[in-house]
């Protein structure tokens, strides 16, 4: 649970995987990373938001698929070869889940120096900037570092729109 | 009060045992009475005992406290010098509730009620003080008076100068890890020991047990030895056995236990014995999460294999028939292994039924009515959720047999039936489920007086015709439970329909029958787990659902003409003579199926809640038996899905929640009947 407590204020670096959405680069705490796989198969849930694009069975659990292009509102695409599922693991209230989100594709994997972030500003890309912890530069590439337990605790929660992040 | 962690962890573990303390002291009391036999007294006072050392460690002061007043009374019990009176229990039943109070708001470190100790204190105060004009005092004997000044002056002072020792034990003594020839050598120690073994009880060879004890002793040991030390010797083995010491020499003989007074108990018949100890023997304590995770590893064993089975269809060598074999012990092996390790979860029903002989003792006092109750299968085992979640529904329906079925002693002498009522809880297994029935002798369900409030409140149309059955069952209707209490002739039904759909939601299935004058029979089926289910495959589309075959009544080809189409979009279907809503899980869930229209495709008839609904699926595949996953887990729940389960392939499917469906086809209207449940 040490994973969960470790967040943007830590004044050390943090290693982060990114993945690309749409032409941009996000990045998700690596410690949370579980696993890559690749897109298979999936059963759909009824009564569920189009994000939601069903469960598998990873070794016997039973885990949700998100489509990040859809929870952003973006543009939907054909699933190709490059389209991986990132299985996370997230704290949503006082519960752990595994839930695995769909990208185009998986880049690196960098340290990310606690100096070379910024807080968000108010418009940032397509993406809700409350889901977003901190924007990095990388290489002169700019990274979007996600705050992965509100951005998958609001897209599971039952009442809560998207916006308002829990407490 | 704040503990460390690793004292709370204890305290924990010190609090669950009282509670269990409390329970055995509770059917003791209850069990207390014509017998009044020393060895129940001494159980109690056991427990009593272990709850007072234990409060008094972790520092809880007032339970300590108020626990010694319990005990002191049942020390002069077991010791003859208290006689066992009705009020004496009552006040000791009282004691164990407020202990169970006291306890949980010293758990949850929460103030005591303090009015309630002090008033129960001056009880037992009072009872401890009547000593010199209830009964005569007895001398404090050799049997179970250790302690007691009068034989700690015998023992120390000028004892004796030898003791004669009668010792029978139980025949399981070996099986208790006691060691006879190990009390002798300590015997030993402490003087010279001659030792008359009795062997009258030993059978023919033949017929032995080695692990059983036949022998007795009589035994003489020489010197001044203080009684205490004697005791020491025979603490461990004293529950069960004859033990007699009495002072040689100069000392007189103490005088023999008096009977206690005998008191009316509260009749707890015990339709087997053998199955009395089923709740308390050899149990260990395990972590339901532990016991979880064993079930999931095996689940997830069950799918391999049966992915191996369809792998090895495909495969044509000569091995195959190797193979096949191989699977086949796999497929046994597997199944054998998931039973046992389910059967860690299973507890005996007795865990449920325990708590009855009170309820009814306090409940039968109340209304002032005679009940016997009467206890079948208490060894019959369920799941432990099954069984916490059924014990609410449990209570219920005999509080109303209580309350409303029996009549009072002068009603049923009037009726010509005897005076005392019987109310029997009986369970058991019956083909993969298991039944509780709550049978009673009472006035049964009026029902003439039911058909016409049911017709009052609309739930029955004016015209329709009921059989008894359905008319007895009535009583689980919704409607019902809205109502005043019916009248005093049959005024059962309050909360009926929350006890129905609580079972329901365990899978399950109550019904009533009730013949008038004699008496009414609730039966109540559930499945023996929740963790695994009997399920039927159905495809809708290119989607696989499960549904429980505990649900499904029937599953029909519909003509044409049977279905009809009520207000112009909901169809409904004639089955022989009742309409049926039909459910199209395409609709319902969203996808695209092959057949639109119900006489093209399959009915699957379900039912829940007394509730029938038919749901229209494409094709019916295989029926197997699935490791239920929770899609909570990861996720959040789903409305009309009860849960997941892994196929063969590995693919996830959804179990269909049927009680859930019915529901939201009542709610969107379909059918008179519904209309007023909604």
């Amino acid at each position: 649970m040490s994973t969960a407590k470790a967040n943007a204020g830590a004044d050390r670096s943090e290693q982060y995987l990114t993945f690309m959405l749409a032409g941009e680069e996000y990045g998700v705490d690596i410690l949370r990373v579980q696993e890559i796989k690749g897109w298979d198969k999936v059963t759909r849930i009824p009564h569920t938001p189009d994000y939601v694009l069903g469960v598998i069975n990873l070794r016997g659990a039973v885990v949700p698929i998100l489509d990040l292009r859809r929870r952003f509102g973006l543009e939907a695409i054909a699933f190709g070869p490059t389209t991986v599922v990132i299985v996370v693991r997230v704290m949503s209230g006082r519960d752990e889940r595994t839930v695995g989100v769909v990208v185009d594709a998986v880049s690196e994997v960098y340290n990310v120096d606690a100096a070379d972030t910024k807080p968000p500003p108010d418009v940032c890309g397509s993406v809700d900037t409350v889901f977003v912890k901190a924007l990095a530069t990388i290489e002169e590439k700019m990274l979007i570092l996600l705050d992965i337990d509100r951005l998958i605790g609001n897209s599971i929660a039952d009442e809560l729109p998207p916006g308002v992040a829990a407490a | 009060m704040t503990l460390d962690l690793e004292m709370a962890e204890i305290a924990k573990v010190f609090f669950q045992e009282s509670r269990e303390g409390l329970d055995i002291m509770e059917s003791g009391l209850l069990g207390l009475g014509a017998a009044a036999d020393s060895e129940n007294i001494n159980t109690i006072f056991r427990a009593a005992h272990s709850i007072k050392g234990g409060s008094a460690t972790f520092g809880f002061a007032a339970v300590a406290e108020f626990t010694h007043g319990v005990e002191t009374l049942l020390d002069e019990m077991r010791n003859g010098v208290r006689p066992v009176t009705a009020e004496a229990i009552q006040t000791l039943l009282q004691a164990c509730d407020c202990l169970r109070e006291m306890l949980a708001a010293t758990e949850a470190e929460q103030p005591l009620d303090q009015v309630r100790i002090a008033s129960l204190n001056s009880d037992i105060g009072h009872i401890l003080g009547e000593r010199s004009n209830e009964a005569p005092v007895p001398a404090p004997i050799a049997g179970d008076g250790r302690g007691t000044p009068l034989n700690a002056e015998l023992g120390m002072a000028h004892g004796p100068t030898g003791w004669r020792i009668v010792f029978e034990p139980v025949a399981d003594l070996l099986r208790l890890r006691n060691e006879p020839t190990r009390m002798f050598a300590e015997l030993r120690r402490l003087g010279a020991v001659v030792a008359h073994a009795d062997v009258s009880r030993l059978p023919q060879l033949d017929a032995l047990d080695p692990e059983s004890c036949y022998l007795s002793w009589n035994i003489e040991i020489t010197g001044r030895i203080p009684r205490p030390k004697l005791d020491e010797i025979f603490d461990w083995v004293d529950s069960g056995c004859r033990l007699e010491f009495t002072p040689t020499g100069e000392a007189e003989p103490a005088a023999p236990v008096p009977a206690a007074k005998p008191v009316q108990p509260p009749q707890v018949s015990k339709a087997s014995p053998a199955q009395r100890a089923a709740g308390d023997s050899g149990s260990i304590r395990v972590a339901t999460e532990k016991v979880d995770d064993i079930i999931n590893l095996v689940g997830e064993l069950l799918i391999t294999q049966s992915m191996l089975s369809g792998f090895a269809d495909g495969i044509d060598a000569n091995d195959l028939d190797r193979l096949r074999q191989g699977l086949a012990q796999l497929a046994r092996n597997t199944r054998e292994l998931q039973e046992s390790v389910m059967q860690i979860r299973m507890l005996p029903i007795s865990f449920a039924f325990n708590r009855f002989p009170r309820i009814v003792h306090d409940l039968s006092r109340k209304l002032a009515k005679k009940v016997e109750l009467k206890l079948v299968g208490e060894g019959t085992e369920l799941d432990k959720t099954v069984l916490e979640k059924i014990n609410d529904p449990l209570v219920h329906l005999v509080r109303n047999a209580l309350d409303h079925g029996l009549e009072t002693p002068e009603r049923r002498l009037a009726a010509g039936k005897p005076e005392t009522g019987t109310l029997e809880l009986a369970a058991f297994h019956e083909g993969g489920n298991i039944i509780i029935e709550v049978r009673d002798d009472g006035a049964g369900l009026n029902k003439v007086r039911i058909l016409q409030k049911a017709r009052e409140r609309g739930l029955v149309a004016p015209d329709q015709e009921l059989t008894d059955e359905q008319i007895d069952n009535l009583i689980f209707m919704p409607g019902f439970s809205t109502a005043e209490q019916i009248s005093d002739v049959s005024g059962r039904g309050v909360g009926m329909d929350v006890v129905r759909r609580n079972i329901n939601d365990l899978g399950g299935h109550v019904q009533i029958s009730s013949r008038e004058g004699l008496g009414s029979t609730i039966r109540i089926r559930l499945p023996l787990t929740l963790a695994i289910l009997d399920g039927q495959l159905v495809r809708v589309g290119k989607e696989i659902y499960i549904i429980s075959l505990l649900a499904i009544v029937e599953t029909i080809q519909v003509a044409r003409e049977r279905v009809n189409t009520l207000v112009g979009r909901t169809e409904v279907f004639r089955l022989r003579d009742e309409y049926l809503p039909v459910v199209k899980l395409c609709d319902q869930f969203g996808i695209e199926p092959d057949s639109r229209s119900a006489e093209d495709g399959l009915l699957v008839v379900v039912e829940s809640d007394g509730k029938r609904a038919g749901v229209l699926v494409d094709d019916l595949l295989a029926q197997q038996q699935v490791v239920i996953k929770s899609l909570e887990a990861n996720f959040k729940s789903v409305p009309g899905v009860a849960g997941a389960t892994i196929l063969g392939d590995g693919t996830v499917a959804l179990i269909i929640d049927v009680p859930g469906l019915i529901r939201s086809v009542v709610r969107q209207g379909a059918g008179a009947v519904a209309a007023h449940a909604a």
